[in-house]
């Protein structure tokens, strides 16, 4: 679950890092008292759960609360890379005087934390990696030993942090630190850290991912999600405990397992279908789940034709059978469905599907015949 | 020979009387795998179809000389379950239970990395010796006994791709499920190197997806270690940058860890990859009557 900047810069405070004081605004009105209240000049700030805010015009300086309301009015509903801007975030503006760049990834392949620090801030990292790989420090933290102090030294030296700031540095690194393993976090990243005039060091943005699967044992950080700005079909698949990524074409596709649904678009596309979504129903697939996943892929008007494609370990064909029946009782079903069974159970269930015949019920034996099959009936070149 | 399942395989359950636990177990042990024992604490003493249930890790071993364990175990006490195992002496962890929080497992793997233990998935569909034993959930009835080596990060694709070789008259030494998740305990480079070490094992099909860089470092250790011929597949073509394909890894973020990027990166080894499962399958077989 990524957090936006104000949610992130909310748990930074929580962690005792510095941040610059501001207020959430979701209207023009809001985004005026945010200003009035603060006193004198502000930075207004696009929530969105993307990055590019500044070349999108997202971010803007405002001396007055009157230049705030303009701002205002016209990052609200602003596009950036297709996320709509719903809420601001209006701050203090801090003087700067230098930006660096910290951040704590989850690194899969080394399967230990990165840590990164680059005197080069306020600009895209990767670039800086490319560009300057000498000006980034990365560093693993061995998870046995833990955060260590001297760990934060030898960032702070790799990344040339001058001496009088070294300090401070090093206290937001382990502050980050705590908050990344205490709130299950993904990803921690500062970018700008901002040294002021007076050498302070203050986070000026936050960007924080947290694991979904930890979520749990965190509830303040669950109800958090911001539920408006979901696209409504993947909301609904989340709320029916469905993965649903929506997609731009015309087939609906369904099936058990991540890796066998992504698949399954691939070969829908090579067959020259055009899949309308990603959904993996999981590994139980009972009745109820299956006709919640028909319903979120029933709910874009898009959908011509739907590839139903199971092959089961752990889920079980007769009951995937059972629940595709129960499915086209409960639901008006008007496009053609393209069944395909293998795996545990799998002939149980073809038993079960031959003997309730319905017009909008097609069973093939293999995966690419299921294709071809779906693309024809959704019309072709879908 | 097989590897990670073999004839000497003695399996002990944790989570042995859960309504999945027990399916898989008994399904296990009509395979033919020497299901020895099941754990679940509080329920020591019963048995689950002549299965004996013990309270503790420990007693199973000590009682039935157990040396895999298989975890059915709900995500929140998973890793627990994984840490049990290892400290009751169990020797190779097969973790099926989806939705741990990755930070458990960091913890976890790195507690039994340098110990030698060895831990497959979690989030994963187990591992499937044909002829010989099977733990997890793999659908045993679609494969065959022989010298196929598959390895792959998705559990349904796995099967796919196998019942399509399987379909052209060939058979599997062993089907390794690595598993989804950010930390899994054994790595594609983990898995090419058991193979290649089997001599039951003539070819390898390495099944991967979009996201992180593991199949790109698999195409590196493949160049420089291992003889035996590769076929890869890798899902997620059509996956648009910044969406979470369903496994917590399998997303493209910046230029990085596209389908594409990867097909690039092995086939620049000499490792031949197909655009679908059916064409992976033509592949090996051309490969193995060659």
């Amino acid at each position: 679950m990524d957090l936006y900047e104000h949610q992130g810069k909310e748990l930074f405070a929580r962690a005792g890092l510095r941040t610059v004081e501001g207020r959430v605004a979701t209207s023009v009105e809001e985004a005026r008292a945010a200003a009035e209240e603060l006193a004198g000049p502000v930075v207004v700030k696009a929530q969105v759960l993307t990055g590019g805010r500044g070349k999108a015009g997202g971010v803007k300086l405002a001396a007055t609360p009157d230049e705030v309301a303009e701002h205002a009015a016209a990052i609200l509903g602003l596009d950036i890379n297709g996320h709509v801007t719903r809420r601001l975030w209006v701050e203090r503006q801090a003087s700067i005087a230098k930006e660096y760049y910290f951040s704590i990834t989850f690194d899969r392949g080394a399967k230990r934390p990165l840590f990164m620090l680059s005197t080069m801030g306020g600009m895209d990292i990767e670039a800086v990696a490319v560009d300057h790989p000498e000006k980034l420090a990365r560093i693993h933290l061995d998870p046995a030993m833990g955060f260590r102090p001297f760990f934060a030294n030898r960032l702070v030296f790799a990344a040339g942090i001058p001496k009088e700031e070294r300090r401070a540095v090093a206290a937001i690194i382990e502050g980050c630190h705590r908050l990344f393993v205490e709130a299950d976090a993904m990803l921690v990243e500062v970018n700008p850290l901002i040294v002021t005039p007076e050498g302070e060091v203050v986070a000026a943005d936050a960007k924080v991912t947290i694991d979904d699967n930890a979520l749990y044992r965190h509830p303040e950080i669950a109800a958090m999600r911001d539920t408006a700005a979901a696209d409504p079909q993947e909301q609904m698949a989340r709320e029916r405990g469905v993965t649903y990524v929506k997609l731009d074409g015309a087939i609906g596709i369904l099936g058990n397992g991540a890796g066998l649904v992504m698949s399954t678009l691939d070969v829908v596309d090579q067959v020259g279908g055009t899949p309308a979504n990603f959904l993996d129903v999981g590994g139980g697939a009972q009745a109820d789940e299956i006709v919640s996943a028909l319903e979120v892929i029933l709910s874009d008007p898009k959908v011509q034709a739907i590839f139903f494609n199971i092959f089961g370990g752990i889920t079980r064909g007769d009951e995937v059978a059972r629940g595709i029946l129960d499915a086209l009782d409960r639901l008006e079903i008007g496009v053609p469905i393209v069944v395909r069974l293998d795996g545990t159970n799998a002939e149980e269930g073809r038993a079960i599907l031959a003997a309730a015949p319905h017009r909008h019920l097609h069973v093939e034996a293999t995966m690419l015949d299921a294709a071809r099959r779906v693309v024809e009936l959704a019309g072709g070149a879908a | 020979m097989a590897v990670l399942v073999t004839a000497e395989t003695r399996l002990v359950t944790q989570g042995i009387t859960g309504r999945e636990g027990a399916f898989h177990t008994l399904k296990n042990r009509a395979y033919g795998t020497q299901v020895v024992a099941g754990v679940t604490p509080g329920k020591g003493g019963q048995d689950v179809e002549g299965i004996p249930v013990f309270d503790t890790v420990a007693d199973a071993v000590a009682e039935t000389g157990a040396n895999t364990s298989m975890v059915f175990v709900p995500p929140r006490f998973a890793a627990d379950a994984i840490y049990e195992a290892a400290d009751a002496g169990i020797g190779t962890i097969v973790c099926i239970t989806e939705g741990i929080p990755a930070h458990d497992m960091l913890g976890a793997y790195t507690y039994l990395r340098p110990r030698g233990i060895r831990l497959l998935g979690p989030n994963c569909p187990g591992a499937l010796s044909p002829g010989i034993a099977n733990v997890g959930i793999i659908p045993a009835q679609v494969f065959a006994p022989g010298g196929i080596g598959l390895v792959s990060r998705s559990g349904t694709l796995t099967y796919q791709i196998g019942s399509e070789v399987a379909g052209l008259g060939l058979g599997n030494s062993t089907i390794v499920g690595i598993g989804g998740d950010p930390v899994v305990g054994t790595s594609f480079i983990d898995a090419l190197e058991l193979f290649e070490a089997d001599p039951e094992t003539t070819h390898i099909v390495l099944v991967g997806e979009i996201g992180g860089n593991e199949e790109e470092k698999a195409a590196d250790y493949i160049a420089a270690h291992v003889t035996k011929p590769v076929v890869a597949y890798i899902a997620g073509f059509t996956a648009p940058p910044g969406k979470t394909m369903g496994h917590a890894g399998a997303i493209i973020s910046g230029s990085s860890g596209t389908a594409v990027a990867k097909k690039e990166a092995l086939e620049a080894r000499g490792v031949r990859v197909g655009t679908n499962p059916t064409e992976v399958a033509r592949i090996v077989a051309e490969l193995v009557t060659a």
